[in-house]
């Protein structure tokens, strides 16, 4: 880091220093527990401790060779893909109509559909629980699907809600005024310039479903087990360096997800400004 | 343009008894009856808050009017969407299509309509041609100036030959010079092309250089329509006289009516006669209205034989290259206004007593302001 020219007098100085400082510890605070777990699933131990007692790669060939965790990196795909893709039709659908709408009921009705985000999963997963048990949701993919639907939806509506604030209505006008329906207008003019705000609430969404465990554990068969579910009776039946290695892939798979979302803005950031 | 062939040609777009609220209570356009004319560059001339731009929206079609009718060609359209209608429209921050280049947002009126690949190429780049872009085709809206995005803008509402084109103060953006070449080229387009302009703008002096017709609009009304050289020298009321052009205002009340003219008392002392051009009779205040230009400084009025004498102390004068103003004191109004011509500053110095004349059919007596 190159010294900042326009800090002349000492209280500056050391006010800059104190932003440092302060920033690297917030820092750490937040990545520290995700990098502790990292090194481990390199041990070549069976126990989850420092220092290692050597490196391998058992744990990774554990995990790819275990049926139960490649069905359940499997069962989180699905049910992950899925609900994000259903979530952004109804995300983008309820942030493109809240986004017209000028009545006084707009913070409620949007208030109705960020609920999702704001009550405790529990909750949410007891009430999904007594109303897909009798209409035979439970235990099935479609079940896990709606529910992680309905929490990931909010996250769509949020982020292209966003988008949405920026956008100029004049744009769908001038579409409109050249001849373009709705539809044509949405399509050519609109999506494009919202997809920023789509990819990344895509992103939170897949990333809430793919987190997912509470109403995993209260709704899942056997045959619908997620990676952390499975994880989660991993930890509790005995714990195997395995899920350190689960962990990894779960995290590797979240950065590359954000590494392509900041790729997918920058592109769109060079379309829009300037050379 | 000969007036009486404009006269001839049928109306393009009439609006019949339109009004529009958009609280239910306050009117923005309270009775509007309008007809514009095939060919015809007709600008909507007013204050922000005068309705004007409402009643472009209510063209286009993105306002509903809340009671009347609009025909375009002699077909209602108050239920057409606005992109049934084939109305071009330009705005005022361009929006052109950021992700799509300069080519692909002309070409996009084409597009949507199925036109055919060669057909397409075809009028893009004639279009291009026309704007002299021909060379930035493939550049993105964000890579260019101002200007260039308004040629632009302007080239893709006029690509699919629109009906009517509108334009929402199109150069309200731009910088003087560059606003004053894109009159004049838009001016060329229009006379060229044929097409039907409803401009909308708050700049009288660009209302001026542009229009063929000018509708003013103040609270909602239309106060005046006119061709720009009417508007100048017959306004029919004293918003109309002030907003077009400069103004002196001199406040009196009126003695006698005698036919065209009357005489009146002005209320900073003096009497004049002017034309009666909107007062109701003896007895009625009203607004006097001269323009800068007609008013001439004589150095004494008592043995002249001038009209409309009033003395007046000069406060300052200001230069302005290729004329000159005199600010003077005239019967209470202290920004009183005497264009001067060129070399003709020097000879006041603030303070000196001088006296004003001006032709009575110059002064117009108008409602009180």
């Amino acid at each position: 880091m190159s010294e900042n020219p326009s800090l002349r007098t000492p209280s500056q100085r050391i006010a800059w220093t104190a932003t440092i400082v302060i920033s690297t510890l917030v820092f750490i605070f937040l990545i520290a527990p995700i990098l502790a777990i990292m090194p481990l699933s390199f041990s070549s131990g069976s126990y989850l401790t420092y220092p290692l007692p050597g490196l391998s790669l058992r744990w990774y060939d554990d995990f790819i060779n275990s049926p139960r965790w490649i069905n359940s990196l499997k069962n989180s795909m699905i049910i992950g893909v899925a609900s994000t893709l259903l979530s952004m039709v109804l995300g983008t659908l309820a942030a493109l109509g809240l986004a017209q709408w000028k009545s006084r009921l707009k913070p409620l009705a949007l208030a109705f559909v960020l609920s999702p985000v704001v009550v405790p999963g529990v909750i949410t997963a007891v009430g999904l629980y007594f109303f897909f048990a009798p209409i035979g949701l439970t235990g099935s993919y479609l079940g896990l699907i709606l529910a992680h639907t309905a929490l990931a939806t909010p996250f769509v509506v949020i982020t292209v809600g966003a988008t949405l604030q920026s956008f100029d209505t004049n744009l769908a006008r001038a579409a409109a005024s050249l001849g373009a329906s709705p539809l044509q207008a949405f399509r050519r003019v609109i999506l494009p310039l919202i997809l920023p705000g789509l990819a990344s609430g895509a992103l939170f969404a897949f990333a809430t479903s793919f987190d997912e465990v509470v109403i995993v554990l209260f709704m899942a068969g056997p045959e619908q087990r997620t990676l952390p579910r499975e994880m989660f009776s991993g930890i509790r039946e005995n714990i195997s360096p395995t899920i350190t290695a689960a962990a990894v892939v779960l995290t590797t798979v979240s950065v590359i997800l954000l590494a392509t979302l900041e790729g997918l803005r920058r592109r769109n950031e060079r379309l829009k400004g300037g050379v | 343009m000969e007036a009486g062939m404009v006269n001839s040609a049928p109306a393009l777009v009439r609006f019949s008894g339109i009004q529009k609220t958009y609280d239910g209570e306050h009117l923005v356009v309270k009775n509007l009856d309008l007809d514009i004319r095939k060919g015809e560059f007709i600008t909507l001339l007013g204050p922000s808050g005068s309705g004007k731009t409402t009643t472009l929206m209510m063209l286009a079609g993105f306002e509903v009017p809340t009671r009347g009718e609009i025909y375009l060609a002699e077909r209602p359209i108050k239920n057409v969407p606005p992109h049934k209608r084939d109305i071009g429209m330009v705005f005022q921050n361009y929006a052109l299509f950021p992700h799509l280049t300069i080519a692909e947002n002309i070409a996009f009126p084409l597009s949507v309509r199925n036109t055919s690949k060669a057909e397409t190429q075809e009028r893009v780049s004639a279009a291009l041609r026309m704007i002299k872009m021909e060379t930035l085709a493939q550049r993105r809206p964000g890579q260019l100036s101002g200007g260039q995005q308004q040629r632009v803008a302007l080239a893709r509402a006029l690509v699919f030959n629109p009906q009517l084109v509108l334009m929402d103060e199109p150069l309200g953006a731009l910088d003087k010079r560059l606003r004053e070449q894109m009159q004049l080229e838009i001016k060329q387009l229009h006379e060229t092309m044929g097409i039907t302009v409803v401009y909308v703008t708050h700049d009288q002096s660009e209302a001026l250089t542009m229009s063929d017709r000018i509708a003013v609009f103040n609270d909602g009304i239309v106060q005046q329509i006119d061709r720009p050289d009417a508007l100048y020298e017959h306004p029919v009321n004293s918003f109309v006289a002030h907003f077009i052009g400069e103004n002196n205002v001199l406040d009196g009340t009126v003695e006698t009516v005698d036919k065209d003219y009357c005489r009146v008392a002005l209320a900073g002392g003096g009497i004049v006669t002017a034309r009666a051009v909107n007062v109701s009779g003896a007895g009625a205040s009203t607004s006097l209205s001269v323009r800068p230009e007609r008013i001439a400084i004589i150095p004494d009025g008592t043995s002249s034989d001038a009209p409309n004498r009033l003395p007046a102390r000069v406060q300052n004068t200001i230069y302005l290259g290729d004329h000159a103003l005199a600010v003077l004191d005239v019967a209470g109004n202290a920004e009183f206004m005497v264009k001067l011509q060129p070399g003709a500053h020097h000879g006041f110095t603030p303070g000196e007593g001088v006296f004003i004349t001006f032709r009575p059919e110059d002064c117009l007596a108008l409602d009180p302001a």
